[in-house]
């Protein structure tokens, strides 16, 4: 509002240098906003389990045990233990490196294609735009879970037809995004004023539209990060993908629903909650960078 | 035009029985860097039937002072102190509910950029409605025909077709009559009016501000002028106040104001208003240091001009019509020679910017040739221009600044982005990197710009820092013709001031050409000694600047001077 | 004005046929590009190679690609949209009985989230940075990373098996009562037009959980874009004015801002439309409900390709009609679209 732009002159001279100034403002939002700062925390949490899983859980996670099936949580079993015995801590902690790569590989696929896919149709418009503009219209034609769905059941059904899935679907969240962020500096002056300094487009493009559209990507990133990994398990919990018996979080809900109507919730629970957790993780974390790069949160 | 009447509210500024008295008013708000004391301390009085004026520059706290008296401020915004009386009673302590009746209805406001302050989809009869039917000044049956009635009375032709229109439909001009409509249509008594003005093109602005003034007075209400244009508020208020950082530096007879301006900053924003200086240096305070008197401006009589441009057209096709075209320039043929300053003067979408871009070789003409120094330069599509050797030779200075430059580059790394590409004269390639951080501190020096802000990010910069920015990028590659794109439109008029020293200080340096593209005949007539008036894509007008402004020979262009506020002096 | 927007709302169906057409063609794209051999796969499990040849000649997949095209281009105009190796049944009636249980669960769990989410985000706005604002953000950030499957099961776990007040997860209606006779297929309506009040909200008490699931799954999009249009709109000009004018705090909120608000909303809606979709289909495995949705997973889990194809183009077709209905809707909410400035 102009009162606050009216107040603009006296808050300039306050602002410190840049790379200080960005630090600041990082931890004057991860101190305004507690939320962030746990997502950063449950991130690296999450990052130690996907390197290091494997080598620390108590249980081999495909081990079964019929002597222990079923068993409900107890300091043996901190998650209890499924139909097959075998230990549901271990299979959910193991899990956590196969759902990062899937949706990480999908977002940067989706990532690379969609930035070049936008930035070319904003900047070029014209016949550029027009072409991919229809084909995201066609792939954003379809619900977008269930276009994931017919792919991989065209594709055959494995964890790369997985990832490619949920690429081509998350696709043109990106593409549209870079083509809006990339359109609105088109004309810019900075951009006119790099043509005066001898640029030529390609330049332009690179050097000065696409850095100032990358921030409100990141964020993008880290939102589409939850709903790929939603996306997958999505698939998983209804056999597309990832098979048994590979410990995968979607597909362990899927096993221990049939359980649930007959009272052994852990089965479901914990990797269900493994997997909350995660896209939490995410969406927090994309709340945040949000307030970290919009410039209006500055200043 | 307002005849101001010679006397004045009263001279201390004090009445215990005025109807608007601002007593001690300050106001703060609170941010992330504490809290800013955006009033302080102010004190004013208005008697009804008479106008007062706010000036300040950006920042000045004007605004603030007007929604404080309105209590329409922002969440962070409190009245830290004082009083505001209205019409005997205390606005300060009032409840919501008496200040939702008091606005409207006995105190309105009028604001800058009037198509935003519309609502974009409701019909703007039914807005005009809404607030007549808010106050109980008009119910269900007769609400339409009270609606007309306030369209009538700001004078728009077909009320009643106009009453079903969007703003989207109308012009800026259009929208500020309607905005005034919906502010004066429950018979207030008080009218503020903040920065009406601003965004219309001159013309228009003029016709707003006759229309406000005459309202106001056959109504015998008061009103309240804020504006950033002392020459605007001479023009039609009779009492002046002039603020500076939440501060009233000054209180005076308009008048009085302007003859015998006592506090510094009144006296150095008079100065720096250019209405009726003889040269650019007039507009710097006396007490800086001395320069040396700026060149005379002559017109260029040399055989070659440097640019010719002739015939030139450039069409956009119309959407809508079929086979139709919209003629951005329609034929326009002009030189402008070595060492020259031309003036390119027109209003919004008379095609001045599309010229200066086709110039620039930015944008592709439909027909007609541009050459520079001889060559064909339009020859070359614009998309290739960039490896021209010519390329350095054309620069530009945008009009807004902050636009101008790249968020993510420090104002080094954006000076030597030409050098970078283009090397220092334009041709033999690109400038070795170790010579370029002595050139840039150079051009820096040049452009008054210090040093140590050349590590900022654009944001971290003021306006008029910016602009040195700005200017100095354009200058880094030593270009011969220069094209300055309303170069001081975004700035307050005390740093437009020092800018347009600065230019005439770098031409006189550097024997550049200039073609000065502008709104702004009075700051025209300062840095150019030759002018061109363009309207609807042609040249109406083209001669010196003394001999068009003195004697200008087309209708458009008597009105452009008249529109231009005259202080009473 | 009024002949101009009719012209609008005909371009607006005119452009839904280049998209119409783009859905066909990856949906047919989507058939050819089965792994191996597509004739083996439809053939089914036990063919013989005499029989993939039959069924290779029967679909036409000996022929160059554009006449295939064009023979599935002839067969969806005539419907026919092939075979289910598992119902035995052609695809389409199997989905024609079935859609209505799937309409039915995401139609009231759309206006269920709807209802909830746009007050909750008009309050978050107006008391931006209160408490109200943050438990809103976070109670709408756990919505949207709760995996909707998970939702089900643990609302499954509480209300039937521990409370024991909802219904057994076994469809629309327990076994105990008889499915009204059809008049729109949902089944709530349909035994209340029959009279039939049990019926009815045996059905209704079916429909509750996996409703409330779909909804919280989609409540948070609408609930987050309902606050950020409600912030930007309540900062502009105009509100300003409306507060200048000293028109009331209700009417400047349900009157300009909601308004205005409300056309981001409606863009929003497709995109929840889109999700919810998909979401619906793992709702259904949940709930066994009788929808397209689980349909389509029977299908996957036998490889009865024909039917998932099939799914795969209804549904998209269905949300290219809801696009082309919300696009009409924004028409009529904003006077401005078809305005080139």
């Amino acid at each position: 509002m102009d009162q606050a732009k009216d107040l603009m002159p006296m808050a300039v001279p306050a602002l410190a240098p840049a790379p200080g100034g960005l630090l600041r403002h990082m931890l004057y939002v991860l101190r305004a906003n507690p939320m962030t700062l746990l997502a950063f925390v449950l991130l690296a949490l999450f990052l130690v389990a996907a390197v290091l899983g494997p080598l620390v859980v108590p249980h081999n996670p495909l081990a079964t045990d019929a002597a222990s099936a079923l068993m409900p949580p107890s300091l043996q079993h901190w998650f209890g233990t499924d139909d097959l015995g075998r230990d549901v801590f271990s299979r959910v902690v193991v899990a956590t490196r196969l759902d990062l790569v899937i949706s990480v590989a999908a977002v940067a696929l989706s990532f690379a294609g969609g930035a070049v896919l936008g930035s070319l149709a904003g900047f070029y418009g014209g016949w550029t735009d027009r072409i991919v503009s229809r084909v995201l219209d066609t792939v954003m034609a379809f619900p977008l879970f269930v276009l994931a769905m017919g792919i991989v059941a065209a594709l055959g059904n494995s964890v790369g037809n997985i990832v490619l899935a949920t690429a081509i679907v998350n696709l043109p969240f990106y593409a549209r995004l870079s083509r809006t962020e990339v359109n609105i500096r088109r004309e810019a002056g900075f951009v006119q004023a790099a043509r005066l300094s001898g640029h030529s487009d390609l330049s332009i493009l690179a050097t000065q539209i696409f850095p100032n559209a990358l921030p409100p990507m990141m964020v993008q990133i880290s939102l589409n990060l939850g709903w790929a990994i939603l996306n997958a398990a999505g698939l998983s919990f209804i056999g597309l993908g990832v098979r048994p018996p590979t410990p995968e979080w979607g597909i362990m809900v899927a096993e221990g629903a049939r359980f649930i109507v007959s009272g052994e919730w852990w089965l479901a629970l914990f990797p269900g909650a493994a997997l909350m957790l995660a896209v939490f993780t995410f969406n927090m974390l994309g709340d945040g960078l949000r307030d970290i790069v919009d410039p209006r949160a500055r200043s | 035009m307002t005849a101001v009447s010679p006397t004045v509210v009263s001279p201390t500024g004090f009445s215990p029985a005025a109807f608007v008295d601002v007593r001690d008013l300050s106001v703060d708000f609170k941010t992330r860097n504490g809290t800013v004391h955006a009033v302080r301390h102010v004190s004013f009085t208005l008697e009804k039937g008479r106008t007062l004026g706010i000036v300040g520059e950006s920042g000045s706290g004007k605004s603030v002072t007007s929604y404080a008296l309105m209590r329409i401020l922002d969440a962070a915004g409190v009245i830290a102190g004082g009083g505001i009386g209205f019409d005997g009673m205390d606005i300060a302590a009032a409840s919501e509910r008496t200040m939702r009746d008091i606005r409207g209805r006995e105190i309105s406001m009028i604001f800058q950029n009037p198509r935003a302050a519309l609502d974009p989809i409701r019909k703007v009869g039914h807005q005009i409605e809404d607030v007549l039917r808010q106050h109980v000044q008009a119910d269900r049956s007769n609400a339409y025909e009270k609606a007309i009635e306030a369209l009538t009375a700001v004078r728009i032709n077909n009320p009643r077709e106009r009453y079903h229109a969007y703003p989207f439909e109308l012009s800026g001009g259009m929208c500020q009559r309607i905005v005034i409509a919906l502010a004066l249509a429950c018979r207030p008594q008080l009218l503020i009016a903040d920065e009406p003005t601003t965004g219309l093109d001159v013309t228009t602005q003029k016709a707003v501000m006759d229309l406000v003034a005459e309202l106001t007075r056959a109504r015998g209400m008061a009103m309240i002028l804020i504006t950033h244009d002392l020459g605007l508020a001479a023009t039609y208020c009779d009492h002046l106040i002039v603020m500076k950082s939440g501060e009233v530096v000054e209180s005076a007879p308009a008048l009085e104001l302007f003859r015998n301006p006592r506090h510094a900053y009144t006296k150095k924003l008079l100065k720096a208003t250019p209405h009726g200086c003889a040269s650019v240096r007039d507009l710097l305070p006396e007490d800086e240091a001395p320069r040396a008197p700026a060149a005379p401006l002559a017109v260029a009589k040399d055989r070659t001009p440097l640019l010719v441009v002739d015939r030139l057209v450039k069409e956009y096709p119309l959407k809508s019509a079929r086979s139709g075209v919209f003629r951005a320039v329609d034929g326009i043929s002009f030189t402008v020679g070595r060492g020259e300053s031309v003036g390119l003067v027109g209003e919004s979408g008379c095609g001045k910017s599309t010229t200066s871009a086709i110039i620039m070789r930015l944008l592709d003409p439909t027909s007609g040739t541009i050459r520079f120094d001889g060559v064909d330069v339009g020859a070359t599509p614009a998309a290739k221009f960039a490896r021209s050797p010519l390329r350095g030779r054309l620069q530009m200075v945008f009009q807004d600044a902050t636009d101008s430059l790249n968020p993510r580059f420090t104002a080094r790394r954006a000076i030597a982005d030409p050098l970078l590409r283009l090397g220092a004269g334009g041709e033999g390639g690109p400038m070795p990197k170790a010579e370029i951080g002595a050139r840039v501190e150079e051009l820096a020096a040049l452009c008054g710009l210090p040093a140590h802000l050349l590590d900022r990010f654009p944001h971290q910069l003021s306006g008029g820092q910016k602009a040195r920015v700005g200017i100095a990028r354009a200058i880094a590659v030593s270009p011969d013709l220069l094209v300055l794109d309303e170069p001081t439109a975004a700035l307050d008029v005390s740093v437009q001031a020092v800018v347009l020293n600065l230019l005439v200080d770098l031409k006189d340096k550097l024997g550049m050409s200039y073609l000065f593209v502008s709104h702004d005949l009075a700051v025209v007539k300062l840095l150019c000694a030759r002018v061109i008036v363009m309207k609807g894509g042609r040249i109406v007008e083209e001669g010196a600047c003394d001999q068009v402004l003195g004697a200008p020979r087309h209708d458009y262009t008597r009105s452009l001077i008249a529109a231009i506020p005259h202080p009473p002096l | 004005m009024t002949s101009s927007r009719t012209v609008i709302v005909l371009k607006r169906f005119a452009q839904a046929i280049p998209t119409l057409f783009g859905v066909i063609v990856v949906t047919f794209l989507l058939t050819r590009a089965l792994p191996g051999d597509p004739a083996a796969y439809f053939a089914g499990p036990a063919a013989t190679p005499e029989s993939i040849a039959q069924v290779r000649a029967a679909l036409g997949l000996d022929q160059p690609l554009p006449a295939q095209f064009a023979r599935y281009l002839q067969d969806l105009a005539t419907g026919n949209l092939g075979q289910s190796i598992s119902t035995g049944q052609t695809v389409l009636s199997d989905i024609l009985t079935r859609l209505p249980a799937s309409l039915e669960l995401t139609l009231s769990a759309l206006l269920l989230s709807l209802a909830i989410a746009m007050p909750l985000g008009i309050l978050a706005a107006t008391r931006q940075n209160t408490m109200v604002d943050h438990v809103c953000r976070a109670v709408v950030t756990a919505g949207v990373s709760l995996p909707v499957f998970f939702t089900g099961l643990a609302l499954v776990y509480v209300f039937y098996y521990q409370l024991g007040v909802a219904p057994a997860p076994i469809g629309r209606l327990d076994f105990a009562y008889i499915s009204p006779s059809p008049v729109t297929g949902f089944f709530v309506i349909d035994a209340l037009l029959a009279g039939d009040g049990e019926t009815a909200s045996a059905a209704l008490g079916q429909l509750v959980l996996p409703a409330v699931t779909l909804a919280i799954f989609t409540l948070a999009p609408l609930a987050r874009m309902t606050r950020a249009a409600m912030l930007q709109v309540l900062a502009s000009d105009f509100i300003r004015t409306a507060r200048a004018a000293g028109l009331s705090r209700r009417k400047i909120l349900l009157g300009s801002a909601l308004r205005n608000a409300l056309l981001p909303v409606v863009t929003t809606f497709g995109m929840v439309f889109s999700f919810a979709l998909g979401a619906n289909v793992l709702v259904e495995k949940v709930f066994a409900w009788p929808g397209i949705g689980s349909y389509a997973v029977e299908a996957l889990v036998v490889s009865d390709y024909a039917a998932v194809q099939g799914f795969v183009l209804v549904m998209a077709i269905l949300f290219v009609v809801i696009n082309l209905l919300i696009d009409l809707s924004y028409t009529l909410i904003d006077p401005r679209v078809g305005f080139d400035g």
